[in-house]
C-alpha cells in the first residue's frame, strides 16, 4: 500500500513577492513582479527586462549567518534558502542545531545552474593566477547540489539530500522524485522544489536565442503576456518554491496544518522525435505525460478543475493549450480554467515548476483562482480552443476547487505533469 | 551582387543546419528556411549570425523576425548593403 502524500509546508522567494503572506496577497492582486534592469541594457541585452526576487540585506542575515555571508555570491542558493527555510518552519518542523540528523527527512531542490556569478568571479581570479583567493566556498556555491547541501546543513536533513536538474521542468520534478520517495516508504518528509540564479551571464544565452522578448521594455509590467495575440517571448527571471511533502500519517500525528494532497503525477520526454526537439515539444509526449499523470492520480480527465500551465507567452502557447484539450479530451466550455503565473513572474526558469506549485496549492488550500494577467488581447488560435471565459483575468474566489494539474515543459524536449487535490478530512 | 550569387552564398551558409536535402537541391529565392529547407527554428539565430559575418553587416531584431525565408533574406542583406 502507498503512503498518501500531503503538503504541510510552503515557502517561496519570487520577483513579485518574498514570503508566503505577500505572496498570496500579491498573486490574488495580479501585482507584477518585471522591472527594467540598466544593467542589461548598458550590456546590449534586447530584453532589459527581468523578475527578480527583492531581497534586502537585512531579510539576507534572517536565513544566513554572517559566516555564510562571507563572500557568498550565489542568489539561486540564497532563494533557495528563504524559500526551503521557510517551507520547513512553516511546517512546524525544528531546527535543532544540535543532536541527531532527522533521518526521515530529506530533500530534492533542484537548480539549472548554481552560482554563475561565483563562477564568473573565480574564473578571473584563477586566469589573473590568484587560485589561492578563492577561498573556501566557492566550491559549495557552484557545485549543482549547492542548494541542497545548504539546506540539509541548517535543517540537520539526514534522508536523501540531492539535486535535480531538468531545465524548465526541474521544479516540478522536484516535487515528484520528493512524492515518490514518500509514497514508497523511503523517506516520512521531503523538502522539494527549485531555485534559480538571476542576472545575465544566466539569461544571455536565452537573448542570443531570440527567445526573450524585446518588446515591451518601456512597459515592464505588461511584459510577459501569456496566451495573448501580442506575446512575443518570455520575461527572464529567478527565485525559489519550496514545499514540504510529508506523509499523511506523519502529519496526522504531528497534527500539522495540511495545504493539499498530492494525488499523482508523471514525468516523460519526447525524444526529440516527432514535432520534438531540443526547444521544441514532441506534441504526443505532452499530452502522454497528461495522461499518464491523471491516470497515476487515480482520477478522471473530467474532474480537473484548473491547469496551472506553462505557457511562457511565446508563440508556443496555443500548442500548448491545444495538448491539453487533446490530453484531457475537453474545449469550448468544458475545458477547465487555465491561467499562468508567468504574467506576473516572469519564467523563473529551474525555479518555475516550484513556484507556480506553492501558487497552485495557495489557491487550493485558501479556495482562490489567481488572475492570469496581460492577456485581455487573447490568442485566435486559443479562442478557437477553448472558451475565453476559462481564463480568469480576474480573481476568483470559490470554494469549489478541488483539483488542479500543474505541468512543466522543458529544453531537451521534457515533461512533468502533478494533479494536487484539496485535502479534505 | 545579383539575386543568383547571393542564393549561391547563402547555400553555403545554411548548408550546416538543412534537414531537407530534396528542398536544398531546390532551393530557390522562394524556398522557407523552416518549411522547405527543415531547418530547426532555433538554428535560424545561428543563420543570421553566419550571414552577419559572411556579409558584414549587422541585422537588427526587426529584421532578424522576417527573415524566416531565402526572399526576406536577399531582401534585407540587399538593403544593409546599399546602406554601407
Amino acid at each position: 500500500m502507498n503512503n498518501r502524500v500531503v503538503i504541510t509546508g510552503l515557502g517561496v522567494a519570487a520577483p513579485n513577492a518574498v514570503g508566503i503572506p505577500d505572496f498570496t496577497a500579491a498573486i490574488k492582486n495580479g501585482i507584477s513582479g518585471i522591472r527594467y534592469y540598466q544593467q542589461l541594457k548598458d550590456l546590449n541585452f534586447s530584453c532589459c527586462i527581468a523578475g527578480i526576487p527583492q531581497v534586502s540585506e537585512e531579510l539576507k542575515q534572517q536565513y544566513l549567518s554572517p559566516l555564510q555571508l562571507k563572500n557568498f555570491n550565489s542568489n539561486g542558493i540564497l532563494y533557495g534558502c528563504i524559500a526551503g527555510i521557510d517551507a520547513w518552519k512553516d511546517a512546524g518542523l525544528p531546527i535543532n542545531e544540535n543532536g541527531d540528523a532527522d533521518w526521515d527527512s530529506g530533500t530534492v531542490f533542484g537548480t539549472g545552474v548554481s552560482g554563475i556569478e561565483k563562477l564568473r568571479e573565480s574564473f578571473y581570479k584563477i586566469d589573473a593566477g590568484n587560485v589561492k583567493t578563492l577561498g573556501s566556498t566557492a566550491v559549495l556555491q557552484t557545485m549543482a547540489s549547492g542548494i541542497s547541501a545548504y539546506l540539509s546543513g541548517i535543517l540537520g536533513l539526514g534522508n536523501l539530500v540531492t539535486t535535480n536538474s531538468s531545465a524548465c521542468c526541474t521544479g516540478t520534478e522536484s516535487i515528484l522524485m520528493g512524492f515518490e520517495r514518500i509514497q514508497s516508504g523511503k523517506a516520512k518528509r521531503m523538502l522539494v522544489g527549485g531555485c534559480s540564479d538571476d542576472g545575465p551571464y544566466v539569461w544571455g544565452g536565452f537573448d542570443a536565442m531570440k527567445v526573450m522578448t524585446y518588446k515591451h521594455n518601456d512597459e515592464p509590467e505588461k511584459a510577459s503576456r501569456p496566451m495573448s495575440v501580442t506575446a512575443s517571448g518570455f520575461v527572464p527571471a529567478s527565485g525559489a518554491g519550496a514545499l514540504l511533502l510529508e506523509s499523511l500519517s506523519s502529519a496526522m500525528e504531528r497534527g500539522a496544518t495540511i495545504y493539499g494532497e498530492i494525488l499523482g503525477g508523471a514525468m516523460n520526454a519526447g525524444g526529440q522525435r516527432g514535432t520534438g526537439s531540443m526547444t521544441a515539444p514532441n506534441n504526443e509526449a505532452v499530452q502522454r505525460c497528461i495522461k499518464e499523470a491523471i491516470e497515476n492520480a487515480g482520477i478522471d480527465a473530467s474532474e480537473i478543475d484548473l491547469i496551472n500551465g506553462h505557457l511562457t507567452a511565446t508563440t508556443k502557447d496555443a500548442t500548448e493549450i491545444n495538448n491539453w484539450a487533446v490530453a484531457l479530451n475537453r474545449k469550448g466550455e468544458d475545458f477547465p480554467y487555465i491561467h499562468s503565473l508567468k504574467a506576473m513572474t516572469g519564467h523563473c526558469l529551474g525555479a518555475a515548476g516550484a513556484v507556480e506549485s506553492v501558487a497552485a496549492v495557495l489557491g487550493l488550500h485558501d479556495g482562490f483562482i489567481f488572475p492570469s494577467i496581460n492577456c485581455e488581447d487573447l490568442h485566435p488560435d486559443i479562442a478557437a480552443i477553448i472558451s475565453a471565459e476559462k481564463i480568469p483575468r480576474q480573481l476568483i474566489e470559490t470554494n469549489n476547487l478541488q483539483v488542479i494539474a500543474k505541468a512543466s515543459f522543458g529544453f531537451g524536449d521534457i515533461n512533468a505533469c502533478i494533479i494536487f487535490k484539496k485535502y479534505n478530512a | 551582387m545579383n539575386t543568383e550569387e547571393l542564393i549561391e552564398k547563402l547555400k553555403v551558409i545554411v548548408k550546416p543546419y538543412v534537414k531537407d536535402e530534396e528542398g536544398f537541391k531546390n532551393m530557390t529565392e522562394n524556398s522557407d528556411f523552416l518549411n522547405d529547407l527543415k531547418i530547426n527554428s532555433a538554428n535560424l539565430v545561428d543563420v543570421i549570425l553566419d550571414i552577419e559575418t559572411e556579409f558584414d553587416i549587422i541585422i537588427d531584431n526587426e529584421s532578424m523576425e522576417k527573415m524566416l525565408n531565402v526572399k526576406a533574406a536577399i531582401d534585407i542583406i540587399t538593403a544593409k548593403l546599399n546602406e554601407k
